[in-house]
């Protein structure tokens, strides 16, 4: 460790001492004690594994029915809300879309605002947020609250009073930078992560100071060995080390690498007892490959480190090991879905797993301890730009008609599914232990690609591509599904069709019934053994947050944040185009704007006090 | 707007205006009459074109003995259109469109999808410009996309960038235009539009 980081550790073990707070002197323990009582919903993903899983049980499969709305906050902004609650005891947070304000409300007095943070940020920065204006919510630990803002601003906030403790700069928006992560805290560590795969951002997490908001360490997701923090003899990939060093910059054409993407804008999940975190870079900038090919050769264009799995060491931030999932991405199938962490049964054995719901339309089982791939199988039949993945190699069996690459630029590859979108986006599955299974919410939408050459201009789209969508074709024309999996045998087990993407998070519980928003913002209840709908409620906008559950003076309340937006705003607002149409349903190809507007409301649904 | 921009644009119309008038003299006149609602009393100005040599444009390249690999193919030089006010225009035969409004769709793909929604629609924040056209003529747009707008919307959280640095917009401006126009005025459906052959 060098000499200032020590310095630095040194304070904040001192400033975390002398905190007025008398809990743990790790914000870790606030945190494991926090997720281990179901009545809080402590972090964004309900646990640190990611299992999006409570423990409560009042609300059932056979009650569920009776679920009413109770009560509503309107967070008074506008554009697409992802992310949602987090309780902690008697306080629920709240953060909005730019300008990322952050409400306390007190549960105690049917959500009155114990405080309201509401920071001055440039609106220069909007125009640069690819895909709307979102955040994925906040991070509570200890005393203190961590807020990523659009403008690159990480800032950790006092819980009980919203004053800002301190505010550290992650990025630049004048070169497409933003943040729309929520952060997780580990120990004496936060880390968040940078947005703009669009705008030839490269990409990197980075470890502060939960006390001094002080940099402790930067991983990027490109570039020397040294900037990526792996040791090609130590950091593992596909359970041997990777070797040769640089990959990173190798496997670029010349000094692409630097503008290369490879953003980190999704979930980070993080295994205590391995001591390592787990997320994934995004995809490769531009989106024209041939302007990331090396000798114009796919073999010797991977673009590490993009589109990978990395499980660092928490403390250090060191690469323990890596998993490619789309070498030389040529679709825009952005690697930063969440990894659930669960222990699963295969072959007979219990093994500590990883399981990622890719966008490329391939769900993987990974061992977590040194990235072995267990299973690799399509999560959506309709997936046909690869055949399989070779267990050996980790590597997709590329399918030229659908590679935009083989294709050529210029040239427009049609019917490549699933589409950019992914069969999943970034909206988190939940991991029921009960059943073994994961609830998962897709997208069934397919795409032409043409890809062609663009200049690089900071801060300015860096994409290079067009892309049409509609509907997976001979399918049942809803542009969306709800699926059961089983990460051990590789296979859905139930799944529902519906009309649009499922764009908003799940949430499993022990009580049997599960939870889903839809894009024309219902709230639905379904029975975790079938997928049975059992309740549903309209609510004022289109949900693309994730729905959680919490408990307070004995009852327990399921929360969610709906104001449709994001990604799913801009493609599906009006409809995707018709040329499919005759295919499926004619209902699918209706615009979202003819379902749903604009507008962030909470909504908290509750059983009737008289069961 | 920086004057030497629309200079430019007008410049670099005018010359392919002058090499390739003959061959969409047709197709120019027909769109003329929806095309041109720049007021009577407004003077041509920086159009001088007398300095400026067409030889640089010279679309000889495609020749429609190209075949079916025309379309395609690498993109060709663009054949212009403008109107004598230095206005972009489009030409639709047959449902297919002209190289610049081909153009122009790839270009809307690359640079303003991610906002402005599939084939000029819109999404949940930020305007169609299919409708947007419908109001505003190509100086407004060109003023738009080169110095932006801020805090717009109910509540001021609209903003568009400034396109002025980007050489993927500012060199494709005349196009994305020509491609946005022919959908506010209906005249292309949604989707990859097709090309027609360059003619002979």
């Amino acid at each position: 460790m060098n000499p200032f980081v020590r310095c630095l550790l040194v304070t904040a073990a001192i400033q975390a001492a002398t905190a007025a707070i008398p809990t743990g002197a790790f914000a870790n323990d606030d945190i494991l004690k926090n997720q281990k009582d179901p009545s809080n919903w402590a972090l964004q993903l309900g646990n640190y594994a990611g299992q999006r899983y409570s423990t409560l049980d009042q609300i059932t499969r056979d009650n569920v029915k009776n679920l009413r709305p109770v009560w509503q906050f309107s967070t008074g902004v506008l554009r697409g809300h992802e992310g949602g609650p987090i309780v902690v005891g008697d306080t629920m947070y709240i953060s909005t879309p730019f300008p990322n304000n952050v409400y306390a409300l007190d549960l105690n007095d049917n959500g009155r605002i114990k405080w309201k943070y509401e920071p001055r940020q440039d609106s220069s920065v909007i125009p640069v947020m690819c895909c709307d204006t979102v955040t994925r919510g906040v991070a509570v630990a200890g005393n203190k609250l961590f807020l990523g803002q659009a403008d690159n601003t990480l800032v950790a906030l006092d819980t009980e009073t919203g004053k800002v403790l301190w505010s550290a700069k992650n990025g630049d928006a004048s070169k497409g930078e933003t943040l729309t992560a929520a952060p997780l805290v580990v120990k004496d560590k936060v880390y968040v992560g940078i947005s703009g795969g669009e705008f030839g951002v490269r990409g990197h997490l980075t470890a502060y100071d939960i006390n001094s908001g002080k940099m402790v360490w930067r991983a990027y997701s490109t570039g020397p060995d040294k900037d990526v923090m792996i040791d090609p003899q130590k950091t593992m990939m596909l359970g041997k080390p990777i070797g040769e060093p640089d990959l990173g910059i190798k496997t670029w054409p010349a000094d692409q690498w630097k503008i290369g993407g490879g953003t980190t804008w999704g979930w980070y999940t993080y295994d205590p007892e391995l001591n390592l975190i787990y997320y994934g870079t995004g995809n490769p900038g531009t989106w024209n490959p041939a302007q990331r090919a090396v000798d114009k050769d796919r073999a010797k264009s991977d673009n590490k480190w993009s589109m990978t799995i990395f499980a660092r060491d928490a403390d250090t931030g060191q690469a323990k090991w890596v998993f490619q999932k789309t070498p030389f991405d040529e679709w825009d199938y952005d690697g930063v879905n969440e990894n659930i962490l669960a222990d699963v049964t295969i072959g007979g054995g219990k093994r500590k797993a990883l399981i990622n719901f890719d966008r490329n339309g391939f769900a993987y089982t990974i061992d977590r301890t040194n990235g072995e791939l267990l299973v690799a199988q399509k999560y959506d039949p309709s997936v046909n730009w690869a055949s399989e993945i070779d267990m050996k190699t980790g590597r997709p069996k590329v399918n030229d008609k659908y590679s935009t690459f083989a294709q050529g630029e210029d040239h427009n590859t049609t019917g490549v599914c699933p589409a950019a979108l992914g069969s999943k986006d970034q909206q988190p599955a939940s991991y029921s232990p009960d059943s073994g299974l994961i609830y998962v919410p897709t997208n069934h939408i397919c795409m032409d690609y043409e890809p062609f050459k663009v200049e690089y201009s900071a801060g300015q789209p860096y994409v290079g591509a067009t892309l049409s969508m509609y509907p997976a074709p001979d399918s049942h024309g809803g542009m969306g599904n709800f699926i059961a999996w089983d990460p051990s045998a590789g296979k859905i087990v139930w799944s529902k069709p519906e009309r649009f993407a499922v764009w908003s998070g799940a949430l499993s519980t022990k009580g049997g019934v599960g939870f889903y928003g839809t894009l024309e913002g219902y709230l639905k209840a379904f029975d975790l053994k079938d997928g049975k709908d059992l309740y549903n409620f309209k609510t004022s906008s289109g949900i693309i947050g994730n729905v959680n559950t919490y408990m307070h003076k004995g009852k327990q309340y399921i929360a969610v944040l709906s104001g449709v937006g994001g990604w799913a705003g801009i493609g599906l607002a009006a409809g995707l185009t018709g040329e499919q149409e005759g295919l499926g349903a004619v209902g699918a190809h209706k615009a979202l704007g003819e379902y749903t507007q604009l507008g962030g409301t909470l909504t908290v649904f509750a059983l009737p006090d008289t069961q | 707007m920086p004057k030497y921009l629309i200079g430019l644009c007008a410049a670099v119309g005018f010359t392919a205006t002058v090499t390739l008038g003959t061959a969409f003299g047709q197709q120019d006149a027909a769109q003329k009459p929806e095309q041109s609602p720049t007021p009577p009393n407004q003077t041509q100005t920086a159009q001088t074109p007398a300095t400026q040599s067409p030889t640089a444009q010279a679309p000889t390249t495609q020749a429609p003995s190209g075949g079916n690999a025309a379309q395609e193919a690498k993109v060709a030089d663009p054949e212009e259109l403008v109107d004598d006010q230095g206005v972009p225009l489009y030409a639709v035969r047959d449902g297919k469109v002209d190289q610049g409004t081909y153009n122009g769709y790839r270009r809307y793909a690359s640079s303003c999808h991610v906002c402005h929604g599939p084939d000029g629609l819109g999404s949940s924040f930020a305007p169609a410009l299919a409708d947007s056209l419908k109001r505003m003529d190509y100086w407004q747009f060109t003023d738009v996309v080169t110095n932006g707008r801020k805090n717009m919307g109910a509540t001021g959280d609209k903003v568009m960038p400034t396109f002025g640095s980007d050489p993927n917009v500012m060199l494709n401006l005349a196009d994305i235009y020509r491609y946005l126009k022919a959908r506010s005025d209906d005249k292309i459906g949604r989707g990859r539009p097709e090309r027609f052959k360059a003619p002979s």
